[in-house]
């Protein structure tokens, strides 16, 4: 596959994770794995001293790509090695269920053992003698994927006892989810890992690394970001950071969806691509002729972005210096800063696109039923909160919305944010209230129409 | 929005040497804690069975040394356990913004209609008198770039239309026929 600008490649896609995915005759086995070089990076990786691998992961400057873009090095750098007396575990976090987000699972579907190969070297940097795959229920053939992927790599000691002879000892099991989306939450997803239910922990303790799976020191890394972490053995950690730009190295895999021509996954260096050229020269433009109405670029828990809106984005300069730029929604750089920089998040990569015959207040509707239906319960105000207003959306695309509607909405969500154990609470807020403020004139309509209605049918 | 929990049916279900082999196997996964085993032994049950009855808490809770409670918490808690069986085939399609989008209500409705699946069975499924068919919304199935996303059993099916359904209609059915003969 060309990964330049040319001919066979004019969006300058870089296919580093997804290299092999797509390319026809590529299978999952690993045979085929260790054609293509597979395991390569283990052989190096464990003639390496595990601090080494942790200071290569830190120099590559690897920000998670599950949605909170935390540096990944740093995660690793909380264990003091010297002092732990406990068993470390590794946790690959493979419950990718965030609407708008399908890149994990282009990974354990069609290239399983790069997660396997990222995950042994994760878990011989952090000292971890036991893994897990948390991936989520419904991927029920994903999960067989990587238990035969696992017994492969088993039978060919990459896992076991005295790894390739190296001494090292390592197992990794998958463990099913059973269709809750909180089991993302990494605390939720050890509770759950524990055999309770996924309610997420109190905070602090801040990271697992402190107390996680059986309140042992514990790892949880997102599956894009455990097969980063073969390509920085690879290629090393000053390597990798020169690929995409400062503070968002290494490529990202994209994922769009909603109303474009030809949705689907991409990777790109850092920034490489603008929002503008990844939904008009990638994905074809708008579906049905239609214009640009609004996307999330995150997953569905952003905030949502308005066509049209200009923003004014502070970033460092070449010579180091702040300055502050206006930008378009089309010209914004796809990358973890200055999507953050607009007021939104590049959260996990899925951009969700709708056109201007969109109601904006369905599509809010649609992703508050979503939160209402998936808060784990525990805290008050994201449990009556997140139900409320999907209440509220409910009765409003039902033709009964009233003139208080907006500004309940706003204190509603305004009240659940920063008031709950988990970032859950800001995540169903979120929506709302961007929605809700970029939005406004569509969601007083609602009641506007059914004054009217009102007066229409006194009239009569 | 979940409806009221419908207690459990009290179930004649006996494992066979074979569950209890897979059941120790997968057990062996978690040494530092029987309890993790908890949610992949219901899935095994669940497998096997087809849903989760008060004979598979009891079966499970004391394979683990467990309360009952503690696995009982759990089926009330994880979408994709049931409490009652689902139809000989179920459906479930996406009901999340991307594929909602791309018509996934529509299908939903469609195969509803054209299933005739109208008895709730518990956390929003929906079965046809004869238990034939079911029909149920799943958020986010991970697969928006080719929406509307629908399962059959552990079978994914992407840009799914009506058509779609019919095949797996057709298809079933010739199956049955081919077996009953």
């Amino acid at each position: 596959m060309a990964q330049d600008g040319t001919v066979q490649n004019p969006t300058r896609e870089h296919r580093i994770i997804l290299r092999y995915a797509d390319l026809p005759g590529y299978t999952p086995d690993i045979d085929c794995y260790l054609q293509h070089g597979g395991y390569e990076q283990l052989r190096k990786a464990l003639s390496m001293e595990p601090a080494a691998i942790v200071a290569e992961v830190k120099a590559s400057g690897l920000r998670g790509r599950g949605g909170a873009g935390f540096p990944t090095g740093t995660k690793w750098g909380f264990i003091d090695h010297a002092k732990n007396r406990k068993p470390v575990y590794l946790l690959c976090n493979a419950d990718e269920s965030e609407p708008g987000t399908f890149k994990d699972r282009q990974i354990i579907y069609k290239d399983p053992h790069q997660l396997i190969e990222g995950m042994i070297i994760s878990s011989f940097a952090n000292h971890a003698h036991l893994a897990y795959i948390y991936i989520r229920g419904e991927m029920a053939r994903g999960a067989k994927i990587l238990e035969r992927a696992l017994a492969e790599a088993r039978a060919k000691n990459f896992l076991g006892t005295n790894i390739l002879g190296s001494g090292y000892d390592l197992d990794i099991f998958v463990f099913r989810g059973a269709g809750a989306y909180i089991c993302g939450e990494e605390t939720g997803l050890i509770e759950s890992l524990e055999g309770k239910r996924a309610y997420p922990r109190i905070k602090p303790p801040y990271f697992p690394a402190a107390l996680g799976l059986y309140l042992c020191p514990t790892i949880v890394n997102n599956v894009e970001t455990l097969c980063n972490v073969k390509h920085i053995v690879e290629m090393g950690g000053a390597a990798y950071a020169r690929i995409g730009s400062t503070n968002n190295t290494g490529t990202r895999i994209w994922c769009v969806s909603g109303d474009v021509c030809r949705p689907g996954y991409f990777e790109y260096d850092g920034g490489a691509i603008t929002m503008g050229e990844l939904l008009y020269d990638v994905c074809g433009g708008i579906r049905n002729g239609n214009r640009l109405k609004a996307l999330i670029p995150g997953g569905s828990s952003a905030k949502v972005l308005r066509a049209g809106e200009i923003y004014h984005i502070r970033r460092k300069n070449a010579a180091g210096a702040m300055e502050e730029i206006e930008m378009r929604l089309e010209d914004l750089p796809l990358d973890f800063d200055t999507i953050a920089a607009s007021g939104s998040m590049s959260g996990s990569g899925g951009i969700i696109v709708m056109d201007h015959t969109r109601d904006m207040v369905e599509c809010l509707d649609n992703l508050s039923a979503f939160y209402a239906h998936e808060s784990c319960g525990q805290c008050t105000p994201c449990r009556e909160g997140a139900l409320w207003m999907r209440k509220v959306l409910d009765r409003m695309t039902g033709g009964k919305g009233r003139p208080e509607d907006p500004q309940l909405l706003l204190d509603l969500a305004g009240q659940i944010g920063g008031r709950t154990i988990c970032a859950f609470g800001e995540a169903c807020s979120w929506p709302v209230e961007s929605f809700v403020a970029k939005f406004r004139e569509e969601f007083e309509s609602k009641a506007v129409a059914e004054e009217e209605k009102d007066r229409l049918q006194v009239t009569h | 929005m979940v409806g009221p929990e419908q207690p459990l049916l009290p179930g004649e279900e006996v494992p066979g040497p074979e569950f209890e082999r897979k059941a120790e196997e997968i057990i062996g996964q978690y040494p530092a804690s029987r309890r993790s085993a908890s949610l992949p032994l219901l899935h095994l049950w669940q497998e096997e069975f087809g849903f989760l009855s008060e004979r598979a808490v009891e079966w499970i809770s004391t394979k683990l040394g467990l309360k009952p409670i503690h696995i009982l918490e759990l089926v009330t808690f994880y979408p994709m356990l049931h409490v009652r069986p689902s139809g000989r085939i179920n459906f479930k399609v996406c009901r999340t913004l991307s594929c909602a989008l791309a018509g996934s209500h529509e299908l939903f409705a469609q195969i509803r209609a054209r299933c005739g699946a109208t008895v709730s069975a518990g956390h929003g499924i929906c079965v046809s008198p004869d238990g034939s068919y079911s029909v149920e919304f799943v958020e986010c199935l991970a697969a928006c770039g080719s929406a509307p996303a629908m399962m059959v059993d552990e079978e994914e099916f992407e840009r799914a239309t009506i058509d779609t359904v019919e095949r797996i209609l057709a298809e079933s059915g010739e199956k049955e026929a081919s077996q009953g003969a």
